[in-house]
Formats: structure tokens, sequence, C-alpha cells
């Protein structure tokens, strides 16, 4: 057996700062993204508006079974759909975030500095996933919250805490995707960002986003074997609905902790392929 | 050691013209020099004549076809983390997120060099002051200032950092004169100030002849030439630097270069 030596002083102390000026580059990721909340808080306020109204134009659809004699349990199915419609909403604030890594900095044309700063590539996604996940939260917990109080939803049993810790390691999934997402308009600078709400769709339509994976074709349900959000999906549902703590959810977990730990070096992977593309062949360029 | 080394270093770039095959343009040519530690150097070029994409290699932008570079000992390439420590780049674009304000662009530009809030609480107004830009101007958004008070928000982004290799693009490309004298005389300052060394890339021959030791003539990829404005007269028997190039290129600095196919 290979025995590590013990890192000197001198060596720990290079590596304890390194860590730490990545850290602080990590912070100014967030802060970036921040700002451009606060400077574009009209035009959020706008998006949150339309995102109610399409939340409010799916979850509609239980009553409107309801109403035309289906025979269901409206509020079960109230709030069934309504998690769909924020787990839609959650992902699309993730891959739009990461997507813009590489759109918005292109637009801007302040790519090429922050592709040129002293920032680890990983650093620089995972900032750009944290403050997706942060906002993401914040946003899908308002949407609920508005959506519930609309429709009079009754949730006496919700375990809120177990919902949002297996959101949490969804995220971990979700952020992982978002970056093999994030590097397409590296490639196709015209189409890249689009293909973002492409790999969303295709996402949840494997995943039970409003309907249980058993109703899809059976190689649809395998695909959904191997999508993140068909357990995150299950998973709060169960918590939200029926109270269902993380203990009892443990065949949801599992396959987020794995999914998770594959997606993220996996979208590193992609990513580090696509910058070293468009290094090769000058696209990072926004006119390139 | 040099500040910069470049050794034969040649970038093509695949073009596809509609459904024909694609060619192999060609920005740099085996392109070869060195500069000096605290050492200013300008390069002269017409558009397209590979400038910028020196200044994007040399700035770990761009993944050189052949050759190599250098900066302070570290390869562009194989060490681009620490090439990235060292350098700070200002180009013709002032380019930056247009919604936000001076204070905002430059506070997170500098937390990924590693600055934390405490430090440039004091020194981003600071460096603003010296680049002369209106303190009370600095939390405006960027889309409501001039382009010269742009550009010297550009020079504090790459001040602010403590470059030791400072490239400069065509920083005052577009400036009015007044803007452009504000930001040539910061330059000299800075090189007075700080030992940093400078790559200026430009079309403007004045602008070369008083800030850099020694001028170079790059022309469809091909440093033609590198030495100072005085040895460069003499080389090609010219009155002046504008007769230099034009004897060098065989065509006027205010053209476009030719493209070269490979």
């Amino acid at each position: 057996m290979i025995e590590r030596q013990p890192l000197s002083p001198t060596r720990r102390q290079t590596r304890a700062r390194a860590v730490r000026l990545q850290l602080i580059g990590l912070s100014g990721v967030v802060e970036r993204n921040a700002y451009l909340i606060k400077r574009y808080a009209w035009w959020e306020l706008a998006f949150f508006v339309w995102t109610i109204a399409n939340t409010l134009t799916i979850v509609f659809i239980a009553k409107g079974v309801s109403a035309t004699g289906g025979h269901i349990d409206v509020q079960r199915e109230t709030a069934s759909l309504l998690i769909g419609a924020m787990i839609w909403s959650y992902l699309g604030i993730i891959f739009e975030i990461l997507t813009e890594t590489v759109a918005w900095e292109r637009w801007e044309g302040t790519i090429e500095y922050t592709f040129m700063a002293p920032l680890a590539r990983a650093v620089h996604l995972g900032g750009m996933g944290l403050f997706a996940v942060l906002y993401g939260v914040l946003r899908t917990a308002l949407l609920f919250v508005v959506v519930a109080l609309f429709f009079g939803l009754h949730l006496p049993h919700a375990d809120f805490a177990t919902a949002l810790a297996l959101l949490a390691v969804a995220s971990v999934s979700f952020v992982g995707i978002g970056m093999v997402t994030a590097v397409l308009p590296l490639i196709s600078p015209e189409k890249g960002a689009q293909l973002g709400f492409i790999a969303q769709g295709l996402l949840l339509v494997v995943s039970g986003v409003y309907y249980p994976v058993s109703v899809l074709p059976a190689w649809m349900r395998w695909l959904a074997t191997v999508s993140p959000a068909t357990y995150a999906l299950r998973g709060i549902r169960a918590a939200v609905l029926d109270g269902a703590g993380l203990g009892a959810r443990l065949g949801d977990l599992w396959p987020l902790l794995a999914l998770g730990a594959a997606a993220i070096p996996l979208g590193l992977l992609t990513f580090r392929t696509g910058e070293r593309y468009a290094k090769r062949h000058g696209k990072l360029k926004r006119s390139g | 050691m040099e500040a910069v080394e470049v050794c034969e270093l040649t970038k093509r770039f695949r073009r596809r013209r509609g459904a024909g095959r694609a060619t192999a343009r060609i920005a740099l040519d085996a392109v070869s020099f060195t500069i000096a530690r605290g050492e200013c150097i300008a390069v002269l070029g017409q558009n397209g004549s590979g400038k910028s994409t020196l200044v994007r290699a040399l700035s770990t932008l761009l993944l050189p076809d052949g050759g190599r570079a250098s900066v302070f000992g570290h390869d562009v390439v194989a060490e681009a983390g620490a090439v990235r420590r060292l350098v700070n780049r200002v180009s013709v674009e002032a380019s930056f997120f247009k919604r936000m304000s001076a204070t905002e662009n430059l506070s997170y530009a500098a937390r990924f060099y590693g600055l934390t809030p405490r430090v440039t609480r004091t020194r981003i107004p600071d460096v603003l002051e010296r680049v002369g830009f209106a303190p009370k101007r600095a939390s405006e958004p960027l889309e409501d200032l001039s382009r010269g008070m742009q550009q010297k928000v550009a020079l504090a982004r790459a001040l602010l950092t403590s470059p030791v290799l400072l490239l400069l693009d065509e920083p005052t490309t577009g400036l009015d004169p007044r803007s452009k004298r504000e930001v040539q005389g910061f330059i000299r300052e800075l090189r007075a100030s700080h030992d940093t060394t400078v790559l200026l890339c430009t079309h403007d021959l004045d602008e070369a002849a008083s800030l850099a030791e020694r001028v170079g003539i790059l022309h469809a990829g091909r440093l033609l030439a590198l030495e100072p404005p005085v040895a460069l007269l003499d080389r090609y028997g010219a009155p002046s630097l504008e007769q230099a190039f034009f004897t060098a290129t065989g065509s006027a600095l205010g053209e476009e270069t030719e493209e070269l196919n490979a």
C-alpha cells in the first residue's frame, strides 16, 4: 500500500490559499447573479406572474376533470398537479441560469473576461448552480404558497422538510445536467440556448410530471428510471400529500444520490470538452 | 526570464463558405518575439492582421495550432491557470453587463481574482478615481455612460487585479480625442508607477510611437518587424511610421487585411 506523505506546512498553506481564492471567486459568481436579479427586478416580477398563470392553467385541470364528470379527489389531484408544475418551473430556472453561463455572457461580450479569470471552471459552474438552486427554491416556494392559497389547499400531513431535502438532493443532478446544456451555446451560438428548453421538456415528459410514470410506454418507463426528476416528483409528492418522512423515501433518495454523483462529473467533462472546442475554433467570442 | 516569450506561434481558423469545402485562414503564421519585464511593445496591424488573435492566445482564450507562448515562464496552454493570475486585458469593446453599475461590474470581476469585499470597498473607488472616472456616476448602469467612460471602467477592471502583464487591444479606438489622451496618459502613469509589462495592439501610429519602446508590424498573421521606432524607420528608409508600414506591407494601415488561406 502506498502511504500518502503528509503535506508540509508551506504546501498546506498554499493549498489553503488556493481554496480560499476559489471560494471568493465562487461568491463573485453568486454576487453577479444577485446584481442581475436586482437590475432586472421588474422583468423578474413579470416572469413570475407568467409562471403563476402557466401553473394555474395546469392546476385547474383537476377541477376541470371533476366538472366534466370525472371521479377524482380534487384536492389531492390539485396538489399533485401543483407539485408537477413547481418542479417544471424549478427545473426551468436551474437550466436557464446555467445555460446563461455562456449565452448571456456572449451577448454582453463579457465571456472572454470571465473565461480568462483565474477561476476554476468547476467553481465557476458550481457558483452558477448554487445561485440557481437558491433562487429556484425561493421562487418555487413562493409559487407554491401563492397557488396553494389561490386554491385553498389544505395539506395537513405535508412533510415539507422531507420535500425540501429531496429537492436539494435532486438539485445536484439537475445542476449536472444543466452544465451539459450550458455548453450548447458555445457549440451553436445561435440556437444552443434554446436546446436547454428541449432538454428540460424531454427530462420531464418521461418523469411523470403531471401523470404517473406507469401510463408511459415501456421504453419511456425505462428512460424514467434514469431521470432524477422521476424520483424527485415521486418523493416530493409522497412527502407533501401523504406526509412520508425521509426514512420512508430511501427508494427515491438513493437513486438521486447515485445520479447526482454521476451527473456532476459528466456535466463538467462535457463543459470542458465544449470549452476546448470553442477555444480551438475561436467560438468564445460573440461573433465567432 | 522574459515576461513574454512567443515562439513560432501559429493559429488557423477553419471557415466554411456555403455548401463548399471548409478553408483554413491563417491568423498567426509562425510568430516569434519576446517582451522584457516592464517593457511596452506596440503591434501595428490592419483589421484582420492577427492582433486580436495574438492577444487571445496570450490570455488563454485560444488554443494555438502550433508553436508555443509563455508568460513569465508559464506555458499559456499547459499552465493556463498560472498565466491567468498574471494577465489582464483591455479590448476595443468595453464589455460589461450593461445594466449593472461600474461598481457592481468591478466588484464581481475582482472576486474572480480573489479580492474580498473588504478590499474592493476601498480599492474600487481608488482605481476609478485614478482613471479619472467621476465617483458620483459609479452606481449608474453602464448603459447610461459614454463610450469613453465605459473604457475607463474597462481600464479600472484590468488595474484592479494588479496584472503584471497588461494586454491592450486597441484600447483607444473609437474614443474622442480627449478620452484618448486620458487613457494614454493613464497607461504612461501605470508604467511609471508599476512594473507592468504592456503589449499594445493598435492602428494608431502616434499612440504606438509615444507609448512603446519597440514597435512591431503584423501583416496577414506574420510579424514583419519588431524594433524601436527609429530603427524601424531606418530599416524601411521611411520618414514616418505610416510610410514604414506602407513599405513593409504594401498597403495602408486603415485597410483591411486580405484573407490568407492555408
